[in-house]
């Protein structure tokens, strides 16, 4: 990373409505070809935080610079080499799929050949012909993030891309974004999903009220939280107190459904439970994103 | 270039897959003119019923050429039955009835109308001369009458109306289409993902320009086309293809309104509702709908602070009146000054997005 200037630079950037400090001193960089997160519950400040990164907003202060240069005010210099994704599918009313690629593709001096190329790349093609009115949820935020990604743009900014898809057209529209970041564009997203983070982003920033709680790997934000391990079997298969004989050291649990034991060395536990055949129902849970938000803000996270 | 192409497309597409639009744009004041079309066909005429009892030779007689120019004036309905004859015109069904015992030509008339009376008395009266000196052997008198219609209060309901409405009809879908496109785009984010590409302002306003002037020509082609049916019987003028440029800057004028509209409302419902308190007033007071020569002055006088006032006057001026194109200049400078002054006040109103 050293010498390599970021593609996004964002400093002590503050916005606020009113009384509500709604970005209240936020800094990050973006490297080349990362696929950064922006983390937190809704009214954390993620979209206002981004907005500001495209150039929709003017920062009260603070500075955002893409490529080296402002976004604000309008810099159609910067507009060619960014493709947006919004919150709400922006789509020309009573136009087809292909119509509306094809619209905002000619917008930036694509071809509609190569328009018509991104409708398969996020599986739309037998779509083509359908008007969006008549797509479903998902089928828009495909074609919504085909339409960002259409001229090809080095950087791609993508708020809540999944808000409101059922778990199986989330998965799917994992996967093309992770092709889009595979093919070495640089991609900021913001979700509020602590699983979406988790799985598709080199780096996450957490955000709450306002601010950066923290940032960096998601693997290394887990591991550096220390969280025991959560070993849970079906209440019934092991009595709690014979839990408790196990190893040192455990905290044991009981719901009335399942019994779990919370351990910082699960592998001598797991293989005691092993041969006294106490597994019916097991389940090994380490720390997630969850318990990093839980120990930062001291409270549960509710998206 | 490429991207006001593909903004146009995009939003015409948009707009004629939207049967709603479609309708209140094109259908709706189409039906306005086949209704009142319709019902008017007959009147308006400057030609006056009356009635003739029996042979009336004073006018039976009459040469070939008097007898046309008669026709002009007064529409003559031949009766035998002189009590029903009587009772029509006291009614005010037929402005007079005539008869001729012998040498004495009688016109029957009710007082009622004192001013159909005296036109028909009028003719009447010439007529008898005209017999009188025939008798007398003059056979080439020194002075002769020729009645003469003026175009103006001999414009059949037909000519007067297809110029009104169809003004009316460009005014009320340019500035709808103006307004609603600027709002709803605002409002579904779309003018933000178009900020968001390199599409410059230009493009997006000038293909709405373009929209709404190929529409404005489509609500013509529609209006003149129904209006030209021998059931409705336009006659247009000779120099008819002049409106062309008065519908333009029509267009542009009133699409300068929906802007303001557009941009100073944050909802489809509210720029419904300024357009319409704009352009429906409008209509009445401009003589979009009926003429403004019976109206009170300071009405006619009001009525010329309205663009449509000037885009419908025009647009008659040419279209039935026979004037030249010339005439029309004034207007067509007055829409264009007004437009240039609300599309200003538009640019200062104008957000790309809600908040």
């Amino acid at each position: 990373m050293h010498g390599m200037s970021p593609t996004i630079k964002v400093e002590e950037l503050r916005k606020a409505y009113g009384e509500l400090r709604a970005v209240d001193g936020v800094s990050f960089d973006v490297q080349p070809g990362e696929f950064f997160g922006i983390l937190g519950p809704n009214g954390a400040g993620k979209t206002t935080t981004l907005e500001m990164m495209e150039g929709l907003r003017k920062p009260d202060s603070g500075s955002v610079t893409l490529f080296g240069e402002s976004p604000w005010p309008r810099n159609p210099r910067l507009l060619p080499r960014i493709g947006v994704q919004l919150q709400a599918s922006a789509f020309f009313e009573r136009l087809t799929a292909r119509e509306q690629i094809r619209t905002f593709a000619s917008l930036y001096g694509v071809s509609a050949r190569k328009a018509d190329e991104w409708l398969a790349v996020v599986g739309l093609e037998d779509m083509a012909g359908k008007r969006n009115e008549d797509l479903s949820g998902g089928q828009q935020q495909r074609l919504s993030i085909a339409c960002a990604l259409a001229h090809g743009p080095d950087l791609v900014f993508l708020d809540e891309p999944t808000s409101g898809l059922d778990p199986q057209a989330r998965r799917n529209l994992w996967d093309v974004l992770r092709d889009i970041s595979a093919q070495g564009r640089t991609v900021v997203l913001t979700t509020h999903y602590l699983d979406e983070a988790e799985s598709l982003c080199d780096r996450v920033a957490i955000m709450d009220h306002g601010r950066i709680l923290e940032s960096g790997p998601p693997a290394t934000l887990v591991r550096d939280l220390d969280a025991p391990t959560r070993i849970s079997v079906e209440t019934g298969t092991i009595t709690a107190e014979a839990a408790r004989g196990l190893a040192d050291g455990l905290e044991v649990s009981d719901d009335g459904v399942s019994l779990t034991i919370a351990t910082r060395t699960p592998a001598p536990v797991l293989s005691a439970l092993a041969e006294r055949d106490a597994l019916r129902g097991l389940s090994v849970r380490g720390a997630t994103l969850e318990d990093v938000f839980l120990h930062l803000t001291g409270r549960e996270y509710r998206a | 270039m490429t991207s006001f192409v593909s903004l146009s497309s995009a939003m015409a597409r948009g707009f004629f897959r939207d049967r709603t639009a479609l309708f209140f744009t094109i259908l709706f004041p189409l039906m306005f003119l086949v209704l009142f079309g319709g019902l008017f066909k007959d009147a308006g005429a400057s030609k006056t019923d009356i009635l003739q009892i029996g042979a009336v030779p004073v006018v039976d007689q009459l040469p070939a050429e008097a007898a046309a120019g008669l026709d002009q004036v007064l529409a003559v309905t031949r009766t035998s039955d002189r009590a029903a004859a009587l009772e029509e015109v006291r009614k005010g069904d037929k402005a007079a009835a005539i008869e001729q015992v012998g040498g004495e030509l009688i016109v029957h008339y009710s007082a009622a109308d004192a001013v159909k009376a005296a036109t028909v008395r009028g003719i009447v009266e010439s007529l008898v001369q005209q017999a009188n000196l025939a008798a007398a052997g003059v056979t080439t008198p020194a002075v002769t009458l020729r009645t003469q219609p003026v175009e103006d209060q001999s414009l059949k309901a037909i000519q007067y109306m297809t110029p009104g409405l169809l003004g009316w009809a460009i005014a009320t879908g340019a500035t709808f289409g103006a307004a609603l496109t600027l709002v709803t785009w605002r409002q579904k984010k779309i003018l933000r993902r178009l900020r968001l590409s390199p599409v410059p302002l230009a493009s997006v306003i000038g293909a709405r320009v373009a929209v709404s002037i190929a529409i404005a020509g489509a609500q013509c082609a529609m209006f003149i086309g129904v209006a030209l049916l021998p059931y409705f019987g336009l006659q247009l003028s000779d120099q008819w293809w002049a409106f062309i440029p008065v519908m333009i800057a029509g267009t542009l004028a009133f699409l300068s309104i929906g802007l303001v509209a557009g941009a100073a409302s944050k909802t489809p419902e509210a720029a419904s509702a300024i357009a319409n308190l704009i352009t429906l007033p409008m209509a009445f007071l401009s003589g979009a709908f009926f003429p403004l020569d019976g109206a009170p002055k300071w009405l006619q006088q009001l009525s010329e602070f309205f663009p449509l006032k000037h885009l419908v006057s025009s647009m008659q001026d040419v279209m039935v009146r026979g004037e030249s194109f010339a005439v029309t200049l004034p207007d067509i400078g007055l829409l264009l000054g007004f437009t240039v002054v609300l599309a200003g006040i538009a640019a200062f109103l104008f957000r790309w997005d809600d908040a």
